[in-house]
């Protein structure tokens, strides 16, 4: 059996190697400065966390969190229903549904944004429909929009969110809403009391997911948003790759993922105390 | 649950359905259309499909997509399959944080991945192309195919194993005619999935690709930013089709000889 320890070395090599190693030194970065050349000094300093408060990034920072969490808490609005529908359904249905809820996460999600574009410009379906029927004069400015960005973000995220509630709903024992009806609950209160409290993984699940999936995602803000609007991702983006500073770059790097986990911790506590209420008031 | 679903909630379910299929149907419908403007329906054509197969640009990037994909998938299943198998028999002290490692390319946001791994390439003065993209889809793609050979493992009992080194089989004995044909499904699945994340990955290989190395998505990218081309519409097309086709594949080979209990393999 000690023959198969050493056998980890190789998947610890290449993990250590580029995984561990470059976040690493994506951290240690963000504490160094560039010199006038863009290139990256190797002296101490609180330059690029300096420029995060900046009004202007301090603004998109913002942002980036107030679309993230819209997105996460539309997808869970959204997605509850259907999941909760698969899960109650008969088997065929549950498999036919899981199936076509998990195609969307094979397709790009380049191609699944750009698809919106077709839908969304001045010549586009939309719009088409719209004058067809009537309904306006003139075509509708809706791509390049935040309303487009927040559409293409839902849309992505959408498969995301179904299948941890899914996962969750489905693992409900059935007796104890039998047995909330027994005792006369409605429909409503049976959900209220034990569907939603016992499905709170799925929904924590879900949202993190999401959440950290959208503020990670600069290329919808860059295909359905346009130049207008933009998120922390697009602004890490255009450090390592257009203005080359990279400590700034790596600061907000490691802003963005402190953040997460700082959202992912409160968001278990949100959720833990509120189970914990809805516990004890049922006794 | 409820037997009797509420029929808001069937109505609710179809409509969310049709608005996650029709954008994709519709870039499918639209590669067929006979018109470059796109925006009525002007009759059928394979030309687009056609002045795709003839795009240097095009055939350059599918071409470093399918080299870059096959060497991360050949290196990937590799490393991933020895790990799974080496988890077996890690004890509990060890397994916790060896899995937290082996997950973390699935949780760590593409973005941060593909920025760290840009810095570390620079630092090491590595040329970015075709060696820094495997690199970094070898990196997440282990963590999917341990994932798919772990749930192989999991539904596998012990049993044959010892019988074969009770009867005096050697390890590597076992391990060839006993254990290997065993997980050979899970094995294939594994691999079609990293194939598939590499011939589908933008985020990672934008950072790590350097001018000279377009890969599809990177070269999709930036058409789509362009604006319109039909051409894009059939690209996309064909590249949904060839993604779905290898994950029914994998979920074929994943399912094989498993009964058909376990039906959802997906590794989310």
């Amino acid at each position: 059996m000690n023959k198969s320890k050493w056998l980890l070395t190789p998947v610890l090599v290449w993990l250590g190697l580029f995984l561990i190693v470059p976040m690493l030194i994506v951290v240690a970065m963000s504490f160094m400065q560039r010199d006038t050349l863009g290139n990256v000094v190797f002296s101490f300093s609180w330059e690029g966390y300096k420029t995060f408060w900046d009004s202007l990034y301090i603004g998109i920072y913002w942002d980036t969190i107030v679309l993230s969490v819209s997105t996460a808490l539309i997808c869970l609005i959204v997605s509850y229903p259907l999941a909760y529908y698969i899960a109650g359904s008969s088997p065929r249905i549950q498999k036919w549904g899981l199936i076509l809820i998990t195609i969307p996460f094979w397709i790009n999600f380049l191609i699944r944004t750009y698809a919106w574009v077709l839908l969304l410009r001045t010549q586009g379906v939309v719009n088409n429909i719209l004058m067809h029927w009537g309904w306006i004069d003139e075509p509708l400015q809706m791509l390049y929009t935040k309303g487009a960005v927040l559409l293409g973000m839902v849309y992505n995220f959408i498969p995301f969110m179904v299948l941890p509630l899914y996962v969750a709903i489905e693992q409900i024992d059935r007796r104890l809403l039998d047995a909330a009806s027994d005792l006369g609950a409605s429909r409503w209160k049976a959900f209220w009391h034990i569907t939603l409290p016992q499905s709170k993984a799925g929904i924590i699940t879900g949202s993190v997911l999401v959440f950290v999936s959208t503020a990670g995602m600069f290329v919808v803000t860059d295909i359905l948003g346009g130049s207008k609007s933009s998120m922390i991702s697009n602004i890490i983006q255009s450090q390592f790759l257009g203005a080359r500073n990279w400590p700034f770059g790596s600061a907000l790097s490691v802003i963005f993922v402190l953040t997460s986990l700082v959202l992912i911790v409160l968001f278990n506590q949100v959720m833990k105390s509120r189970s914990d209420r809805v516990k004890e008031g049922k006794r | 649950m409820n037997k009797k679903g509420h029929p808001l909630l069937s109505i609710h379910s179809i409509l969310l359905m049709i608005f996650i299929y029709v954008p994709i149907v519709l870039v499918m419908v639209y590669s067929f259309n006979n018109t470059r403007l796109a925006g009525d329906w002007q009759g059928f054509t394979f030309d687009w499909y056609i002045s795709l197969l003839q795009d240097r640009n095009v055939l350059d990037a599918l071409m470093n997509s399918l080299i870059v994909a096959v060497v991360s998938t050949v290196l990937a299943t590799i490393i991933g399959t020895i790990a799974a198998l080496s988890m077996r028999d890690l004890g509990k002290r060890l397994k916790a944080p060896m899995n937290g490692l082996l997950y973390m390319p699935i949780i760590i946001p593409d973005i941060i991945m593909g920025i760290s791994l840009l810095v570390l390439f620079s630092q090491l003065h590595i040329p970015l192309g075709k060696m820094t993209i495997m690199i970094a889809h070898i990196t997440f793609s282990v963590s999917y195919v341990y994932v798919m050979v772990s749930a192989r493992f999991a539904g596998m009992g012990r049993q044959l194993e010892e019988a074969s080194q009770d009867l005096g089989a050697t390890y590597w004995e076992t391990f060839r005619y006993v254990t290997l044909p065993q997980i050979t499904p899970g094995i294939i699945s594994g691999a079609l999935i990293a194939f598939t994340l590499s011939l589908d990955d933008f985020m990672v290989s934008f950072f790590v690709a350097g001018p000279s190395s377009t890969t599809l998505p990177i070269y999709i990218f930036g058409q789509v930013k362009r604006g319109i081309s039909p051409e894009i519409n059939a690209l996309c097309t064909l590249l949904i089709l060839v993604s779905i086709s290898l994950i029914l594949l994998s979920q074929y080979f994943m399912n094989r000889g498993r009964g058909q209990k376990k039906r959802n393999t997906l590794p989310f």
